[in-house]
């Protein structure tokens, strides 16, 4: 009956087809669809929205410092994605539980986590550092695209207890070529599970780019799953905020799943193990530099008179504060005990790793003094 | 007591967990109104509801991770793989998720998950229908794996390992779905022996058999052939593969001296050579001979009509029997 379907003309890198409600130069733009959303935000809001991503940014520089100085054996830069995360996880509750990657340290500022536990795990003491039940954020996935199915999971756990909390599913653009992704979306949409999926489509994937994962833009790919989807500019923090109200309202409303491709751009390298001169032309990289998620929300705030030098003070302040402990948990840090290798493998009693464990603890003992075999 | 297939006993165990327990869900492929293709899981949607029974789409990676959130926010779900060849898809979710987790997040985040798998060949099943793919687990931390042999097992090592709050790679050899046996229904888990210890089926003073899952069948049959032969086994259900009752396999071992250790998976790298490492460092100085392996050929699982070639059965365990005993066997010089 049908005509083969073709995709409309539109590009996967278009990045500039996207909703927004602060263009680059700090102007609000109306747009539909997404000004009732924001309708409450006011300057002293939109404040703390800069206070958020302008910590993020310093204590993202901090990291990448912190690596080079041979402290952390890596880290992997969010300097152009503050806006999406930030934004997004401002729009949600309390208690909506995110699942994010590894890059995703905006989120883990906005739900309060501790500065330490930024770096600890970079620093190669532990695997994660937070309680996941008391912060509602999942430990940073590093296999790309599994935490998706994680969020799906918990929202048809929260389907089964009742209430209207939201689960959140934070990915890349390249981690929608997996499986994983699309099988999340499969379930999230044949359960209508009460699950937002945010991709931060930053436009990389290491040195892959995204027009290698997807020809259509990703937010198109979405409604075929029957999943209702918006594209925004990833780098205008109104626009973050208004298109997660819109989605996790939607959830909530028990109306399902709903998608948000976040354009943004990474500007500094996939991780500092990464190269990005190798495979990017330094002018793409100029040319989103002017598209700045923070200079664009200083100049509306100045030009609403909400900016001034003792505001920038203060937000300095905090994140110096905030970036001084940082460094301070990880020069402070002694190492993790060796029965720590051992600890939690099991919830319950397991004779195979106790035996394991005695035997190595007998063999350190036998160097006495000398304090174990490291 | 009840007669019960080991089928009907596993459908008893779910049920009997998903009445005591509201937190337990089960999840899979055609798991409610067919009951699974095995018919496992029978009526249990009926009687609980879509909600607690749930029918998934057609993804394992999928069926895995979505319980991996579920367990996130303290559900214990059982998951059904279809059949062993398809737990495949589900691999990265869990070895480096349902495995790891509890690790990960020092302790912070359990993962009671029990992953039922209808496993292993010997019914003449089409390609990827026959796989034995227990090693992969055992060698991940973090995941316990079990094997049962027959219904009282099964309704009990069921209702343990969902009740557990470790992931439990749970093994139910389709062979024996069939097999019938004695089950006493009302028995209460916390009498019974925990999940992890092995169980000696048969007791015997000149050969340790070591075994799990359908061939405990298989080793009795040859313990019963070799004492016409006057050799006495003593035949090990490890029903725990994961860890290993090396407890109960040492104090054997120590008796009798000499051990076999048979599975249907396939030899190199695999559960046998493992558990054979272990008797050798823990009993050396015990031992009258070599342990030996009766495996499952190094090959991909055969087609049907060849498949009774590629298992092990009571002969290649009675001539693995006379290697140890120092008798000739096929292993032995042909002297003309
Ligand atoms: C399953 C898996 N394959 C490969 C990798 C290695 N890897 C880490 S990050 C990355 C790129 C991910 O790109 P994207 O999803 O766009 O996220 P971004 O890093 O750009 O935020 C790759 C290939 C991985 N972590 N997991």
């Amino acid at each position: 009956m049908t005509d083969t379907l073709t995709p409309a003309a539109a590009r996967s890198t278009d990045t500039d087809d996207v909703a927004r409600l602060l263009d680059h130069t700090g102007s609000r733009v109306a747009d539909e669809r997404l000004d009732p959303w924001i309708a409450d935000v006011d300057a002293a809001m939109l404040r703390e929205l800069y206070r958020d991503m302008a910590m993020t940014r310093r204590l993202d520089a901090e990291g990448v410092a912190l690596q080079r100085q041979g402290h952390l054996g890596l880290w992997a830069p969010a300097h152009g994605q503050e806006a999406v995360q930030v934004g997004t996880t401002w729009a949600c509750h309390d208690d909506d539980f995110l699942f994010p990657t590894y890059r995703e340290v905006g989120i883990e500022l906005v739900r309060g986590i501790e500065p330490a536990d930024f770096v600890m795990v970079w620093h190669g003491a532990k695997h994660s550092s937070w309680d996941p039940s008391v912060a509602h954020v999942a430990n940073p996935q590093i296999i790309i695209g599994a935490q998706s199915l994680h969020a799906v999971g918990y929202a048809m756990g929260i389907q089964r207890d009742g209430g209207d909390q939201v689960a959140v599913a934070y990915f890349g653009d390249g981690a929608t070529s997996q499986g994983d992704v699309n099988e999340a979306m499969v379930f999230a949409a044949s359960f209508e599970s009460p699950v937002v999926f945010v991709c931060s489509n930053n436009q990389w994937a290491i040195s892959e780019p995204v027009g290698l994962q997807a020809q259509y833009p990703i937010a198109g790919r979405a409604p075929g799953f029957g999943i209702p989807s918006m594209r925004i500019d990833g780098n205008d923090v109104l626009a973050c905020v208004a298109a997660m109200r819109w989605a996790a309202d939607h959830a909530r409303s028990g109306l399902g799943p709903a998608f948000i491709e976040a354009v943004t751009y990474r500007i500094g390298p996939h991780t500092t193990s990464d190269d990005p001169t190798r495979y990017r032309d330094p002018a793409e990289v100029d040319y989103w530099r002017a598209r700045d998620p923070l200079a664009r929300v200083e100049a509306y705030l100045r030009r609403m008179g909400a900016f001034d030098d003792a505001f920038r003070d203060s937000v300095q302040a905090d994140a110096d504060r905030f970036t001084a402990a940082m460094r301070a948990a990880v020069v402070e840090a002694t190492p993790p005990p060796p029965q720590r290798l051992f600890e939690n493998v099991y919830a319950e009693p397991h004779t195979g790793i106790e035996e394991q464990r005695a035997a190595f603890m007998a063999y350190l003992d036998g160097f006495g003094a000398e304090g174990g075999a490291a | 007591m009840t007669q019960l297939t080991l089928g009907k006993a596993l459908n008893a165990g779910m049920r009997r967990a998903l009445a005591d327990d509201d937190k337990v869900l089960v999840m899979g492929e055609d798991i409610g109104k067919l009951g699974g293709v095995f018919r496992i899981t029978d009526g249990l949607q009926a009687e609980f509801g879509p909600r607690r029974v749930v029918d998934t789409p057609l993804a394992e990676s999928g069926i895995v991770g979505t319980a991996v959130g579920l367990a996130f926010r303290g559900f214990r779900p059982v998951v059904e793989i279809q059949f062993d060849g398809f737990v495949y898809p589900a691999f990265d979710q869990i070895v480096s998720q349902v495995a790891k987790l509890h690790y990960r997040t020092q302790g912070r985040v359990t993962m009671p998950l029990t992953i039922r798998i209808p496993w292993a060949g010997g019914v003449g099943a089409a390609e990827h229908h026959s796989e034995s793919p227990e090693a992969y687990f055992v060698h991940t931390a973090g995941l316990r794996v079990v094997a049962v042999s027959n219904p009282q097992d099964a309704y009990t090592m069921l209702r343990q390992a969902i009740a557990c709050d470790d992931p439990v790679i749970f093994l139910e050899p389709k062979r024996l779905y069939h097999a019938k046996g004695e089950v006493d229904v009302d028995a209460d888990i916390a009498d019974a022996a925990p999940l992890g210890l092995a169980r000696v089926v048969r007791e015997g003073s000149d050969v340790t058999v070591l075994t799990y899952g359908s061939h405990v069948t298989t080793a009795l049959d040859a313990a019963l052939a070799a004492e016409d032969e006057g050799i006495s086994l003593e035949v090990i259900d490890l029903r725990s593969i994961s860890p290993v009752d090396y407890a109960a396999v040492t104090a054997s071992v120590r008796r009798t001296g000499r051990v076999v250790v048979t599975h249907e998976a396939s030899r190199e790298g695999g559960v046998a050579a493992e558990i054979i490492a272990s008797v050798t460092e823990k009993c050396f100085h015990y031992l009258e001979a070599p342990p030996v392996r009766v495996t499952g050929m190094d090959i991909p699982y055969p087609p049907a009509k060849l498949e009774r070639y590629h298992l092990p059965d009571l002969d290649r365990i009675l001539d693995a029997v006379d290697r140890v005993m120092g008798r000739p066997n096929s292993l032995s010089e042909v002297s003309a």
